[in-house]
């Protein structure tokens, strides 16, 4: 099975070059894509279907960084068992709690400038995360350690699709 | 060597005859239909010259049907047989409508879906949409003078899988062949787009008769792309006349009101409405059937008061797309305004006010959804050539999941992915020598169950026994171009494997379809048989043309056998389309169908291939 950077004629490593992603996806799109099959026969509409899904799920992973980093880890045989493996460093759960009662503050006073201020916090998080993260995936190649700091970056996904619930939960 | 000619797949080589293809608004007030005519989008009229076809639909106990203005002159006089607003109740339940209480009808409440019982007989929302849709075919085809090579047609992007599926029913109903469902704010974004030659993040305000859409696209070369798409599929300008109307009411201390005068006053409610977008005042004034008088004056304040938390209702799905879209209102580039409720000041100031601009209005609200499917649709039946058209790359608006232990729910496509999508996920036995699994389908976005809306429900059988915990059943969701989805669930660790695919159950067999079709012809007095004929030697001369094309551009992919094999199904068929049998013109294209499948397959991953080696030869 082609990996998901192949299919995009990209190299596989966790800092993507965005545009350059963008641009192949889209060319792809534009031969594959539904649209520009309406009027064929089954054969080629069925093609046609599976083709941009796999486009679409290729992209969508390439672009979320958790999900890149997850399948540049599958790539290189290491499994990052979200499910089986919680063990996390104390300080890091330490923190995350604080934010979670943060949230619930701001959840329970309804209000939206504690969210916003939750967010952006969280944000600056992900994106120090990720530095990390492709300091150790492209530079250090420690996958088996990449894959720590891929967890914790899937549990502040976790909090920021929390966030956005919450919005709704006070509107 | 030689260099070779290769064309687009897809695209054919020769210039070939401009095909009929036509958009279709099937709003909640008025439907419309229109074409693209020597490059340029227009409506098509009715025999009278009036583009608009309003979405009411007359039942007469002859087994006649009255469509559009005839229809909506008869309303408050027959109310009961008399199906307004018919988008409201397409893939809903009983269960499901507001206000049922105000709705004139006499409901049935079917599985899956509600119907109404008329003097023509009992209807499915289903059919009363197939009847407008049908109103709109013969029109386009007495205009363009020809059948009609396909359609699409436009749904609320807040649309679920059974409202979807629900209009694509309507449409096949209507004798139309569905090329594509467009979402609505899509469809008026690429009018807008193509008109202004715009790029740039872009917000599309939707507030139609009976739905409001909400999406955020992106603009850039070439490509319309959906970011996020919300909305709430029971808002819309009724809701306004029904504000109106329980104010009236009110004021005027009545009585619960017959359907009939029912109906009067909602007519009156809503001219009131209009009449209030240009006029700082708008009388109600009707004689009811108790030969009591109203005599009030709306004025605009009051009308602004009574309607406010209406305005503010649509505020909550443009937070949440800008939310989802990572931007804030600040960054947007512009605000399209659709919908004819849009022509309502106070909703034009609290757009305004919400995203600090002007929102733009300078196409027709009532016209721009059809005008924009009117152009896919002529991209879509391939009437453009490669590199005059665009790229459309559209989501689904709710997220779909199945059901888990304790009623909650599993998320497996997010809301907001790009369409066409799939996912898999994989379930285990809960019990030792466990042979079945049932499955149940949900879409929405809440954690329980029973806040979602149910889709289908459907078995797993045949897994061999095993100790818990052990078999592997592997569930896969496939969403369409056109956002409809189908289930497939399969156990694998075996290798003995069972499988099955669902169609949510709202979704007519295509073996009612086929009956009800026959049942409208019937009425209609058209010769089914010579439709269906002429529908198959459209449908086989396409195929040939498609085929001949490909293999002109990518024949060397064949192998000299397989070559024989496709010239051989194509010479049956072509042999097959100068008889009158349409049924052997069908088999004749299947069997040319299933001798190119590879063949197709292989031409797709060439032109992947193809992109690639362009790019990074471009990339140098």
């Amino acid at each position: 099975m082609q990996s998901h950077f192949d299919l995009f004629g990209l190299q596989p490593a966790f800092a993507v070059d965005e545009e350059r992603l963008e641009r192949a996806y889209r060319e792809i799109q534009s031969r594959v894509h539904p649209d520009r099959f309406a009027h064929a026969g089954d054969a080629e509409r069925r093609a046609s279907l599976q083709w941009t899904t796999r486009v679409n799920e290729a992209y969508r992973t390439l672009r979320n960084p958790v999900a890149r980093a997850t399948h540049l880890l599958a790539l290189n045989d290491v499994d990052v068992a979200f499910e089986t493996n919680t063990a996390m460093p104390a300080d890091f759960l330490t923190e995350q709690m604080g934010l979670r009662e943060a949230l619930e503050d701001a959840t329970g006073t309804k209000n939206p400038t504690a969210l916003d201020q939750l967010g952006k916090r969280i944000a600056a998080d992900q994106r120090k995360l990720e530095a990390r993260l492709a300091e150790r995936l492209d530079s250090e190649r420690d996958y088996a350690g990449a894959a720590d700091l891929v967890r914790e970056l899937k549990f502040l996904e976790k909090l920021e699709a929390e966030i956005d619930a919450a919005y709704e939960t006070i509107e | 060597m030689a260099l070779l000619q290769i064309s687009e797949p897809g695209q054919s080589p020769a210039p070939h005859e401009h095909r009929l293809a036509v958009g279709i608004d099937l709003g909640t007030t008025n439907s419309l239909v229109a074409t693209v005519r020597s490059g340029a989008a227009t409506v098509l009229a009715d025999a009278q010259g009036r583009p608009l076809l309003p979405s009411i639909v007359r039942y007469l106990s002859n087994g006649k049907v009255e469509v559009g203005y005839a229809a909506q002159a008869r309303q408050a006089e027959d109310p009961n047989n008399t199906i307004v607003s018919v988008k409201r109740f397409m893939g809903r339940g009983v269960k499901d409508i507001d206000h049922l209480q105000n709705a004139p009808y006499d409901f049935v409440d079917a599985p899956g879906m509600l119907q109404i019982r008329t003097a023509a007989g009992v209807k499915s929302p289903v059919e009363v949409s197939a009847e407008i849709l049908r109103v709109l075919r013969e029109r386009a085809e007495a205009s363009l003078g020809g059948p009609l090579s396909g359609a699409v047609i436009t749904v609320p992007a807040y649309f679920d899988d059974a409202q979807r599926q629900a209009t694509k029913d309507a449409g096949r109903l209507a004798g139309l062949n569905v090329l594509r469902l467009l979402n609505e704010p899509t469809a008026a974004a690429i009018a807008y787009g193509l008109d202004n030659a715009s790029e740039g993040m872009f917000a599309v305000y939707d507030l139609g008769g009976g739905t409001f859409d909400l999406s955020i696209l992106k603009l850039s070369r070439g490509v319309f792309e959906v970011v996020a798409t919300s909305g709430d599929s029971l808002l819309g300008g009724d809701d306004f006349d029904q504000r109106v109307f329980c104010w009236a009411v009110e004021q005027a201390k009545l009585a619960p009101l017959s359907p009939r005068d029912m109906r009067l006053l909602l007519v009156k409610s809503r001219e009131a409405k209009e009449h209030l977008t240009a006029h700082g005042e708008a009388p109600i004034t009707a004689r009811l059937s108790s030969g009591e008088f109203i005599d009030f004056t709306l004025d605009t304040e009051v009308f602004c008061r009574i309607t406010q938390t209406l305005v503010q209702k649509t505020l909550g799905p443009v937070r949440k797309a800008l939310r989802d879209a990572g931007l804030t209102a600040s960054q947007v580039d512009g605000v399209v305004m659709v919908g004819g409720a849009t022509r309502m000041p106070q909703i034009q100031r609290a757009v305004a006010e919400f995203f600090k601009r002007d929102p733009l209005n300078n196409l027709d609200p009532d016209k721009v959804v059809a005008l924009g499917a009117a152009m896919q649709a002529n991209v879509l039946a391939g009437n453009k050539p490669q590199g005059e058209d665009w790229l459309l790359l559209d989501v689904i608006p709710l997220s779909l999941g199945v059901e888990t232990m304790g009623g909650l729910v599993e998320k497996i496509i997010p809301r907001n992915s790009t369409i066409p999508a799939a996912r898999a996920q994989e379930f285990t036995t809960f019990k030792d020598g466990q042979t079945g699994m049932s499955f149940h389908v949900v879409q929405g976005e809440r954690e329980l169950v029973s806040d979602c809306r149910s889709l289908a429900r459907f078995e797993l059988k045949g897994i061999p026994p095993m100790a818990a915990g052990v078999a592997r059943v592997r569930v896969t969701y496939q969403v369409d171009a056109d956002g409809l989805l189908s289930v497939t669930a399969r156990e694998a660790t075996t290798g003995a494997e069972a499988s099955v695919t669902v169609k949510p159950s709202y979704g007519l067999a295509d073996a009612d379809i086929e009956r009800m079709l026959r049942d409208s012809f019937s009425h209609a007095k058209e010769d089914v048989h010579a439709r269906a004929l002429a529908e198959a030697r459209v449908e086989g001369e396409r195929m040939l043309e498609a085929t001949r094309s490909a293999l002109a551009a990518d024949g060397a992919l064949l192998a000299a056998e397989e070559r024989r094999t496709v010239d051989a199904a194509m010479a049956e068929l072509a042999a097959k389309l100068a008889t009158s049998d349409h049924r052997a013109i069908k088999q004749a294209l299947d069997r040319v169908n299933h001798a190119t499948a590879d063949f197709a397959a292989r031409r797709m991953d060439e032109g992947v291939r193809r992109a690639l080696a362009g790019r990074q030869i471009g990339a140098l």
